[in-house]
């Protein structure tokens, strides 16, 4: 096959990259350029470039860059600083995936003559009765399917996951038996087009005006304020104004239009449930919606809770399946708006779906 | 079994001159002395330099005592611009479609952009208002920088126009034209004369990488770049790179002497490509008329396709061109001159620079015509199913 890797210059994807070759297919990396601004984090820097170069030269294959810089502005970027004017808390990282890797980039490939596109992310896809599977990567820590959620079965037959089978140990014995440059190289943490000096409240800062937050109690009296209420998460306990002492108190409520945030004890986060919009599914909304109760995941290192889902707002199904109702079977912890929800089945093993949180159940 | 390769990229570096790689040999090997010296095996040398500088002042109608020989032309542009600054106060002026070796020095120096023409070439009258502006505004200009012929779209610059706004709105301000992709196409003679300081750079004339040179005429002091040991009267510090001394001088005086016959042989062969990916493609168009411009220059815009994807396809087949300037990663940033030209986005995401040379032959171009067509035609071609074949040109909006 001819396989096109997306080779961020760490060392997932340059094992990847080896792998590919390593099984004969005619491989090409391809660095995406995806951030123009300051970076000290993420895999858009020169000098992770060029550790991409290196790795693919040093694996004999050949290494392109290509500009994605505007569509990730586009469709990351811009809708993520808008999202935090909204009062919503989006995961860049889900979107870019969305946007970019399994649109962009392998749409080009389609058009250049790739049969593949290849990452370094840990998943899996395997056949079964019902089709391609996206699997959980086999090292349940460094698992990466609840990230790529979003691929379906068009896109699932074009996608290869090399390292999906291996522990990061191994990921990286490979490197170092091969000689790679990036054997050693730390995993990237954090979101690319945020620097680790400034942070987000200085990406942020230098593109919406925040607003002072009053914070209030649940009587609504006020109780102290926030420098900028763009910045505050549901469920955050730290760096709300208040004194310390007495009870914990979080997050319970943000509203964005008055610049109100309201704090509570813990066990007001609690819900029954979410509305999740913009649904993708792995099959369809038919196959997830057969299983009586599967596991659903709201972070990328979160641990799935059990739930049962239903198809479309009430009792009418909506026949795109693009918004479900999730029922927690133990209350949990309410979702901030905009995080991924990510629908598994009840082995934990396979993505069935995922969607954009919404509004709580009561 | 692979293609062979069809080199339509001389914008970007030009194949050396086979008489310049055999005239810098001894002075790799045998001759390697120090021509600041004061032996006479380094006096020997010093004379091979001061030959060189003999050879190099004629080619540009200049006085060798004119010449100073420099690492490379990014060098020279900004020797040129931050020397003049330091050296007189004021700030810089040049037009947005510079190099960048230009349009970030200036930048750096606090200058002030002036917009182009839809050929690329700068609006005299936007200029002389620029330089009116800021001499109302207490300020005084140092240098105004104009490249000869752009790097990107060919087009060829009127210096003796140039020149005569800058004397008329700022009299005391120095002209220095980046003439680094001039060299083969026009006779540095016929621009030598309009403007105080010049650049060049080797390696775009069948030298090698990694030496240039500034023509600073008599008068026009320059606060050097570089601190040391005073090479080049004072002019640039550092010991000679005599190897690439020799070989520019070589190649720039075969490129003066062959310079006419080639350009008829090239504008003939790079006319046959152009007119003929225009026939067999529709909704291209010529960025640049050809009479605006130089005849190495090949460049088209693409309605519908990607520059990125078509460049993988023209690889894939051996073919090397390009379409704006590559940054520091590798990777294709969309071009400033395009933007600053006007042309729309439809056309620019499509951009396709093919540049000619001495070494480009009639089997290159007929290649280099079926691989653009046959990729063009592949890159449009409607793919069922697919949704990126019908959004390609707006995939990004």
């Amino acid at each position: 096959m001819k396989v096109m890797i997306a080779m961020s210059g760490g060392v997932d994807s340059s094992v990847a990259a080896a792998l590919l070759v390593e099984q004969g297919h005619e491989v090409v990396g391809v660095t995406m350029r995806l951030w123009g601004g300051e970076s000290d984090t993420g895999c858009c820097s020169v000098s992770d470039v060029d550790d991409a170069r290196r790795v693919a030269q040093q694996l004999g294959i050949d290494h392109l860059v290509f500009n994605f810089t505007e569509d990730f502005n586009t469709h990351v970027v811009d809708p993520y600083v808008q999202a935090h004017a909204d009062g919503i808390t989006p995961n860049p990282c889900i979107e870019c995936n969305r946007h970019v890797k399994f649109a962009r980039l392998s749409e080009r490939a389609t058009l250049l003559g790739f049969d593949a596109v290849a990452t370094g992310h840990h998943a899996r896809t395997t056949r079964s009765e019902r089709g391609i599977e996206l699997e959980r990567g086999a090292d349940r820590d460094k698992d990466q399917s609840y990230v790529v959620h979003m691929i379906d079965q068009e896109e699932l037959r074009r996608t290869l996951f090399p390292v999906g089978s291996m522990t990061k140990p191994e990921v990286r014995a490979h490197a170092a038996r091969l000689g790679l440059r990036t054997a050693t190289k730390p995993d990237s943490q954090d979101v690319c087009f945020i620097t680790s000096t400034g942070g987000r409240t200085t990406f942020l800062g230098h593109r919406i005006p925040f607003r002072e937050g009053r914070v209030v109690d649940g009587t609504g009296s006020t109780v102290g304020t926030v420098p900028a209420v763009e910045m505050i998460t549901l469920g955050q306990r730290r760096g709300i104004g208040l004194p310390g002492g007495g009870p914990k108190q979080f997050v319970v409520d943000i509203d964005v239009t008055t610049a109100t945030v309201t704090v509570g004890a813990e066990s007001e986060l609690f819900v029954a449930g979410h509305v999740v919009h913009a649904m993708t599914w792995v099959h369809d909304a038919a196959t997830a919606a057969a299983f009586p109760t599967v596991l659903v995941q709201c972070s990328a290192h979160g641990t799935p809770q059990p739930a049962t889902i239903t198809i479309g707002p009430g009792a009418d199904a909506d026949t795109e399946g693009r918004t479900v109702l999730v029922r927690w079977t133990d209350p949990q912890r309410r979702i901030a708006p905009g995080q991924s929800v990510v629908i598994y089945d009840p082995s934990d093993r396979f993505v069935l779906g995922g969607g954009i949180a919404g509004a709580p159940l009561s | 079994m692979a293609d062979p390769l069809v080199y339509l990229d001389h914008a970007a570096t030009t194949p050396m001159r086979p008489e310049a790689v055999e005239a810098m040999l001894p002075f790799l090997s045998e001759r390697f002395a120090n021509p600041s010296g004061s032996h006479r095996f380094a006096r020997s040398v010093r004379q091979v330099v001061d030959e060189c500088r003999d050879v190099v002042a004629d080619a540009l109608g200049c006085t060798p005592g004119e010449i100073v020989f420099t690492g490379c032309g990014t060098e020279s542009d900004n020797a040129a611009i931050a020397g003049t600054q330091q050296r007189q106060g004021g700030i810089g002026v040049c037009p947005a479609v510079e190099h960048h070796a230009v349009l970030h020095a200036t930048l750096h120096g606090g200058g002030r952009i002036v917009a182009v023409d839809n050929a690329a070439r700068v609006d005299l009258v936007a200029l002389a208002a620029t330089l009116d502006n800021i001499a109302a505004a207490g300020g005084t200009v140092s240098i105004v920088s104009v490249m000869a012929v752009n790097n990107e779209v060919g087009s060829i610059t009127s210096l003796p126009d140039v020149a005569a706004v800058v004397r008329r709105h700022a009299p005391t301000a120095r002209v220095l034209t980046d003439a680094v992709q001039a060299p083969c196409w026009i006779d540095l003679r016929t621009l030598t004369p309009h403007v105080d300081l010049l650049a060049l750079s080797a390696h775009k004339f069948g030298g090698p990488k990694g030496v240039g040179l500034l023509m600073a005429r008599q008068g026009t002091v320059l606060e050097p770049l570089l601190q040391g040991g005073g090479q080049e009267r004072d002019r640039r510090s550092g010991t000679h790179n005599v190897a690439g001394i020799v070989a520019m001088t070589e190649a720039l005086r075969l490129t003066d002497m062959e310079r006419v016959a080639d350009n008829l042989r090239i504008e003939t062969l790079r006319n046959h490509l152009v007119d003929s990916v225009l026939a067999e493609l529709d909704d291209v168009i010529e960025t640049v008329a050809r009479d605006a411009k130089v005849v190495g220059s090949a460049h088209i815009c693409i309605a519908g396709i990607e520059s990125e994807s078509l460049l993988f396809l023209l690889d894939e087949a051996n073919v090397c061109a390009s379409a704006a300037s590559a940054c520091a990663s590798g990777a294709m940033e969309p071009s400033h001159v395009l933007a600053a030209m006007g042309v729309d986005r439809r056309h620019s995401l499509g951009a396709l620079r093919m540049t000619l040379g001495s070494t480009t032959t009639e089997d290159d171009i007929d290649r280099a015509i079926d691989v653009v067509v046959g990729a063009v035609q592949r890159l449009r071609a409607p793919r069922p199913g697919h949704a990126a074949a019908t959004t390609q040109s707006g995939a990004s909006t």
